[in-house]
């Protein structure tokens, strides 16, 4: 039973892993407690389906603390930035968030990342990122080495200052609205606000990866114990529960959004990735926009798809995507979809066969299983 | 079955052995520990009936939401049997392991590979100690 020994080996404190200001809350409510990209954190508390499961139909808690939070100001940021990021953003108004690739000169992906333009009080304005844990060394610098050394632009991690909590599922905002004082439904989906609340400012975005509604909150560490039990608090009778690493991975994979180091690498072209809306090539240059125009006109030679298995065996990363006895793709994620019932997975197929409907095979550790191309995202919402 | 009379290997698969005539069949399970662990087993892939097997190969796989998990024979011998009500409901593993979710019978060829493994008692110490 592989799955144990692996546990048994990450439960054990790694004094070398970094912890979020909510790692003690996490340790004394039963989570199972796992490296993740240099942290230590909670992979499920009760159990992965049942806090996927509270998502869809109440809310759930995340701690994503361990994501990068860098802010970037300086008169000259917003085409500093633009220079840089495959998404415009010159002319975001203020409280506007974006979501964005953030490429090599070849064009493979170095991170994908949320832009949030932000008023500052000097009315010039700043710009946040939020990006993923395992790449936060990596971007900031590269940053730096783009000019966010102070030369063009000043480069703040907030990281450690702050904490992140997304707060996800159809009671999400009206939790968050009754903890608040003040509604945040007014808020747009894709924008951000700085508010006031319970514990003074925060920062309030209508966001998530989960495929829920909801919002990301961005908080002092020293508050974040106090936000996340106070929310939950409110929350509990209603269903809300606190959710793992675990349940995010399975919401956000029938949510059809890609996760780094699985959709997303270097090697692999963004033009590949089926988020042509977040790459933004008309009258622009930004690094790797020459690659990536190249790669859109010559048409590029994969594409990502979803994929919806017959069997109960679920397809893992790695598996191989086979038609007519030719490997002609690979599983780059995989699971068993707590919501639909059958394995989903995600992976990239050569583009002359990424046709909604197609049938193929994928091989299973030696066994052939069928699967179908299908549309993502896997789940919709009600409503939306 | 009773759990106390089984036997258990350190990767919490268990056995209980019964004689028939002159040769042991050992049924074999995965403890009541791991599958809590496990969180939810969605699919089981068996052993095939007539396969040899081997003590701590894998002979099968437990797959849960998270994660796919090796199954690994703690005995020697031949497949003579496989719980095929786990293909249609898996779950029966995560509900009943010492009962309705038994994995596979095996024939013993020696009893070599008994001598390692845990009682119940130092099966659990063992769970204890990585808890």
């Amino acid at each position: 039973m592989a799955a144990w020994e692996e546990t048994r080996v990450s439960s054990a404190s790694d004094e070398s892993l970094k912890t979020t200001p909510l790692h003690a809350w996490h340790a004394s409510h039963g989570a199972r407690l796992v490296p993740f990209a240099g942290w230590e954190m909670p992979v499920q508390y009760a159990g992965l389906v049942e806090e996927h499961l509270a998502c869809r139909t109440a809310a759930a808690l995340f701690d994503v603390s361990h994501m990068g939070r860098l802010d970037f100001v300086g008169g000259d940021v917003e085409t500093w930035l633009d220079g840089l990021v495959t998404r415009r953003v010159v002319g975001m108004a203020d409280g506007a968030v974006r979501y964005s690739l953030v490429c090599d000169e070849s064009g493979g992906v170095l991170d994908d990342v949320l832009i949030y333009r932000l008023p500052t009080e000097d009315g010039r304005g700043q710009f946040s990122l939020v990006v993923n844990a395992s790449n936060r060394d990596k971007l900031v610098a590269w940053f730096q080495r783009h000019g966010a050394d102070g030369s063009r632009v000043g480069l703040l991690d907030r990281t450690w200052e702050t904490a992140m909590i997304a707060v996800q599922g159809p009671l999400a905002l009206q939790v968050v609205s009754e903890w608040l004082g003040w509604d945040p439904s007014s808020l747009r989906y894709y924008t951000a606000v700085r508010g006031d609340s319970p514990v003074g400012s925060l920062l309030v975005g209508r966001t998530g990866y989960t495929g829920e509604d909801g919002v990301e909150l961005v908080v002092n560490r020293a508050s974040a114990e106090r936000v996340w039990t106070e929310l939950l608090a409110l929350g509990e009778s209603r269903g809300v529960k606190a959710a793992g690493l675990g349940a995010r991975d399975t919401l956000r994979l029938e949510a059809g959004m890609p996760l780094y180091g699985h959709e997303l690498n270097e090697q692999q072209s963004a033009a590949d990735a089926g988020l042509d809306f977040a790459i933004q090539l008309k009258d622009r240059e930004f690094v790797g926009s020459t690659a990536l125009r190249a790669a859109r006109s010559a048409g590029s030679g994969q594409r990502r798809v979803g994929l919806s298995l017959a069997g109960k065996r679920p397809a893992r990363e790695g598996c191989s995507i086979v038609v007519e006895d030719r490997v002609v793709g690979i599983v780059t994620s995989g699971s068993p979809s707590p919501t639909l019932g059958h394995p989903i997975a995600m992976g990239y197929i050569e583009s002359s066969l990424a046709t909604i409907g197609l049938e193929v095979e994928v091989d299973i550790r030696g066994s052939r299983h069928g699967a179908q191309i299908v549309e993502l995202p896997f789940y919709r919402r009600p409503g939306k | 079955m009773d759990p106390q009379q089984m036997l258990f290997a350190e990767t919490h698969e268990w056995v209980a052995i019964e004689e028939q005539g002159d040769s042991k069949v050992a049924t074999i399970g995965v403890s009541q520990f791991a599958v809590e662990q496990l969180d939810g087993v969605v699919y089981v892939e068996l052993p095939r009936v007539g396969e040899q097997v081997a003590a701590g190969a894998s002979f099968g796989e437990v797959e849960s939401v998270k994660a796919v998990s090796n199954l690994y024979c703690p005995v020697d011998g031949e497949v003579v049997e496989v719980n095929e009500s786990l293909k249609d409901s898996p779950a029966l593993m995560s509900d009943d392991p010492y009962g309705q979710g038994w994995v596979a019978k095996v024939k013993l060829s020696s009893d070599a590979a008994l001598g390692k493994l845990l009682d119940k008692a130092a099966y659990d110490k063992q769970c204890g100690e990585s808890q």
